[in-house]
């Protein structure tokens, strides 16, 4: 089985284990405000870090390229409450001009 | 959503109590988000995904930010074990939320089980959104945003998927600096408090200093301690 397949099917299967066991166990296991404040608190540092990844790293090495330019404009969008197809969407044409013509 | 719509689900008798706000919210809440799908059905082709792989996420894992991060992981270069580890980090708030919502859904056997997969932010969220109508109103809530999501989800990821396929070169689309953009609107939402932005910052810092010294994957697991380290503070 490929490395593709493998990340698909785990990811799965341990994403339904993760909600029936939710459904499944008492709810005063929720009551501890330490493990809710650091529940709140991974998707911000997971979800960053991919973002840092995504635009600044090919493979192990660090490098500023067109990428970067898209992700600073879907900054700005942010910035300006634009929704959420305008921000990816202004990334990709951003990134496209500076990749086809620069 | 008119009120012909809701007309003509009074006839039926079995949705018949549904408040015409439930129904508002649920759907304006599937429709919004199920349209992220496109971005993640690109994301995960751009990232090296077959269409069938992208769409057998979304209909399995069900769970927008675990998604995104076991194709970003894997796109980045990493073993499937640290793209799992990533993405269940983020699955476990799902859990969470099962723990609030079974006590109000009460459900056993396959009901449970169809009521464990559709459990997530969103659903949850419009759940506790019309607790001031009552539980019937959270439980329609949860299950018309749980179900609605994962259609519109489904059907966006399969054109999401098959536009990137068609397209080639993803970065004369502009693709590469699309997926990244996504997650950025994923975690700007979230980014409320100075704190959350500080936490933001320290993660892509760490997150890089890390990629030329850690097999990819890792740099990105490695931002999990960020929270657990400011989450345990008092």
């Amino acid at each position: 089985m490929s490395a593709l397949w493998i990340a698909t099917i785990g990811t799965s299967v341990i994403a339904f284990l993760l909600k029936y066991s939710g459904h499944s166990i008492p709810e005063r296991f929720l009551a501890n405000p330490k493990i809710q404040r650091i529940n709140a608190l991974i998707p911000i540092a997971l979800l960053s870090a991919l973002v840092g990844v995504q635009t600044l790293t090919e493979k192990s090495s660090l490098i500023i390229d067109h990428r970067l330019a898209g992700v600073g404009v879907a900054v700005i969008a942010l910035f300006l409450k634009a929704p959420f197809p305008v921000v990816v969407l202004s990334a990709a044409i951003t990134s496209a001009g500076i990749y086809n013509w620069l | 959503m008119g009120s012909p719509g809701i007309g003509y689900l009074r006839q039926n008798r079995r949705v018949s109590k549904v408040a015409s706000t439930t129904l508002r919210d649920s759907f304006s809440v599937s429709l919004t988000v199920g349209a992220y799908g496109v971005a993640f059905g690109a994301a995960a082709v751009a990232n090296g995904f077959s269409v069938l792989q992208s769409c057998l996420l979304s209909l399995l894992t069900f769970s927008g930010a675990s998604q995104f991060a076991v194709v970003g992981v894997m796109g980045a270069g990493g073993n499937p074990i640290s793209a799992i580890a990533t993405a269940s980090l983020l699955g476990v708030r799902n859990g969470l939320y099962g723990v609030i919502m079974a006590p109000r859904l009460k459900v056993r056997g396959i009901k449970r089980i169809i009521a464990a997969q559709i459990t997530i932010d969103e659903s949850t969220g419009v759940a506790l959104n019309q607790e001031s109508r009552g539980e019937d109103a959270m439980r329609h809530g949860f299950y018309l945003t749980g179900f609605g999501v994962f259609i519109f989800w489904n059907l966006f990821t399969l054109a999401g998927a098959l536009g990137a396929q068609a397209m080639g070169d993803i970065r004369a689309w502009g693709l590469d600096a699309a997926v990244p953009a996504a997650f950025l609107g994923l975690v700007w939402p979230r980014l409320v408090t100075k704190r959350d932005r500080m936490i933001a910052i320290a993660a892509v810092a760490l997150a890089l200093a890390l990629t030329p010294i850690l097999p990819a994957g890792l740099p990105i697991i490695a931002t999990a301690f960020i929270a657990i380290a400011v989450g345990l503070r008092p």
